[in-house]
């Protein structure tokens, strides 16, 4: 393996390909991140209206995630970037087509956001349905209110137990984010692949494009370790109990 | 006027019924001991005092507010009602303190300050100061039971329901918490026990009820009961429970 090529002067854009490596690393961290962000919030939103009695609450979210994670992630990548702006009405089709900067990268963020989502929330739905009733009803008991339930024992409680699946849900986020290449944003396996139809190098340049996803990924287990330790209860074993 | 009143309740799940009919009152001041075989809806008639358990039928008053209706604030009522579980549930990643707190603050609006000089006069008094700091998972069954009544007197209630308090605890911890237990009766606690216990029952009830397959089958005087149950169910089963 000969990883010289990396310092060589890239076809365009001035740089050197180690350049165009780096810029892959900034875009698939920003995809993933960006996309975190949308798939933690709303996921949470709705793995708690999961748990609800309220069948116009639950209905809703129930739908949104047989939806979501029923339709594989490149289809929704598709649908987000060819089909979306057709089927708005028109002036704020002609404007995700002409007028937004970045038309590639926000569909790739809300395609993989929202599909991530359906995934947090079954995730955050089986950590609070996994508490104990007798706790619901112990904390009802008391005299709080079901939304105060939630905010001081559900939530607090059901994040902590799913917190290993969710680190694997974080991880697979920044994996996902190759998908994106598909409808043309320049991340990692996207320059790699580039880089490779230039030089040839592919066998190093992949090794490369690997390395540094195990290395993100890595630094992402670590750092999940890093908050569950953070939150961990002194004499909790388990879940559930 | 009585504490808690229960008229005609009657509860279904599905098609099969677990509180028939049952009509009872508990007064202020008054210790109830309930008992039966298990499924016989002790546990279930205690908790639809304070609504946890809705029931179809009858009417329950307590504190002269009608449970079942809509337009009864739940979360004001259990306010004034303590409960205590068969399985503690304390919250698990509260300290001590912030278990006794935390509804302090969020329902009744006491200062943070405030409450944590109640839940320390608390937990001094079930003997309990020591672990103010500790986490539930790090006390014993018998601890946390004593730090779930703390929870539930900090409330100041005005009646306290007790399900099955010692029935997940060891042998040699049951003492403790019953001791807790004699003390807030001796004190004039309007109190409603869901337990076995019958040298509890002895010590203080003031009534027994048994029950037995959702039924109300006995609802007598200590004396009476411990002398000459009326019913034969009640005979059998306090035969079994006595004698060993």
């Amino acid at each position: 393996m000969d990883f010289g090529f990396l310092s060589q002067p890239a076809f365009s854009g001035g740089g050197t390909y180690f350049d165009w490596v780096l810029s892959g690393i900034k875009w698939t961290m920003l995809v993933s991140i960006c996309a975190w962000v949308i798939a933690f919030t709303l996921g949470s939103v709705l793995g708690v209206l999961r748990t609800t009695k309220l069948w116009w609450l639950k209905g809703p979210a129930t739908a949104y995630v047989e939806l979501f994670r029923n339709v594989p992630l490149l289809v929704q990548m598709f649908i987000w970037y060819f089909v979306v702006p057709e089927i708005v009405p028109k002036t704020l089709g002609m404007w995700l087509k002409q007028g937004m900067p970045m038309p590639e990268f926000w569909s790739a963020v809300f395609a993989l956001g929202f599909y991530t989502a359906s995934r947090v929330a079954e995730q955050v739905r089986s950590g609070i349905q996994s508490i104990p009733v007798g706790q619901t009803h112990a904390a009802l008991a008391t005299g709080l209110t079901m939304p105060q339930v939630y905010r001081h024992l559900l939530l607090p409680m059901g994040y902590r137990i799913v917190i290993p699946p969710l680190t694997s849900e974080f991880l697979t986020i920044f994996k996902n984010s190759s998908v994106a290449l598909t409808i043309g944003v320049l991340e990692l396996t996207a320059q790699a692949r580039t880089i490779s139809e230039y030089t040839f190098r592919t066998f190093e340049i992949f090794t490369l494009a690997t390395v540094v996803y195990v290395l993100i990924t890595m630094a992402v287990t670590v750092l999940m370790q890093l908050v569950e330790r953070r939150l961990r209860v002194p004499g909790f074993i388990g879940t559930g109990k | 006027m009585a504490m808690i009143e229960f008229k005609n309740v009657s509860k279904w799940y599905g098609s099969f019924q677990v509180l028939k009919d049952c009509t009872t009152k508990v007064e202020k001041g008054e210790v109830i001991v309930v008992c039966g075989p298990s499924g016989s809806g002790k546990s279930t008639l205690i908790k639809c005092v304070n609504g946890l358990e809705p029931f179809q039928q009858g009417e329950l008053i307590v504190n002269g507010q009608s449970v079942g209706a809509k337009t009864t604030n739940l979360p004001q009522l259990r306010a004034k009602i303590g409960m205590v579980f068969q399985n503690f549930e304390l919250f698990p990643h509260m300290s001590v303190t912030a278990n006794l707190n935390l509804a302090q603050v969020k329902v009744l609006g006491r200062s943070p300050e405030e409450s944590t000089e109640k839940s320390r006069a608390l937990l001094q008094r079930v003997g309990l100061i020591d672990h103010a700091r500790k986490f539930p998972g790090q006390l014993s069954g018998g601890q946390q039971q004593r730090v779930a009544i703390a929870r539930a007197l900090a409330m100041d209630p005005i009646a306290m329901l007790f399900d099955e308090p010692t029935s997940a605890l060891d042998p040699e911890m049951i003492n403790e918490v019953l001791d807790v237990m004699v003390e807030l009766a001796q004190e004039g606690m309007t109190m409603m026990c869901v337990t076995h216990e019958m040298g509890f029952a002895r010590k203080v009830a003031h009534r027994v009820i048994f029950m037995d397959q959702g039924e109300i089958v006995e609802d007598a005087t200590k004396t009476d009961f411990f002398g000459t149950p009326r019913s034969e169910r009640a005979q059998q089963f306090l035969s079994k429970i006595l004698h060993h």
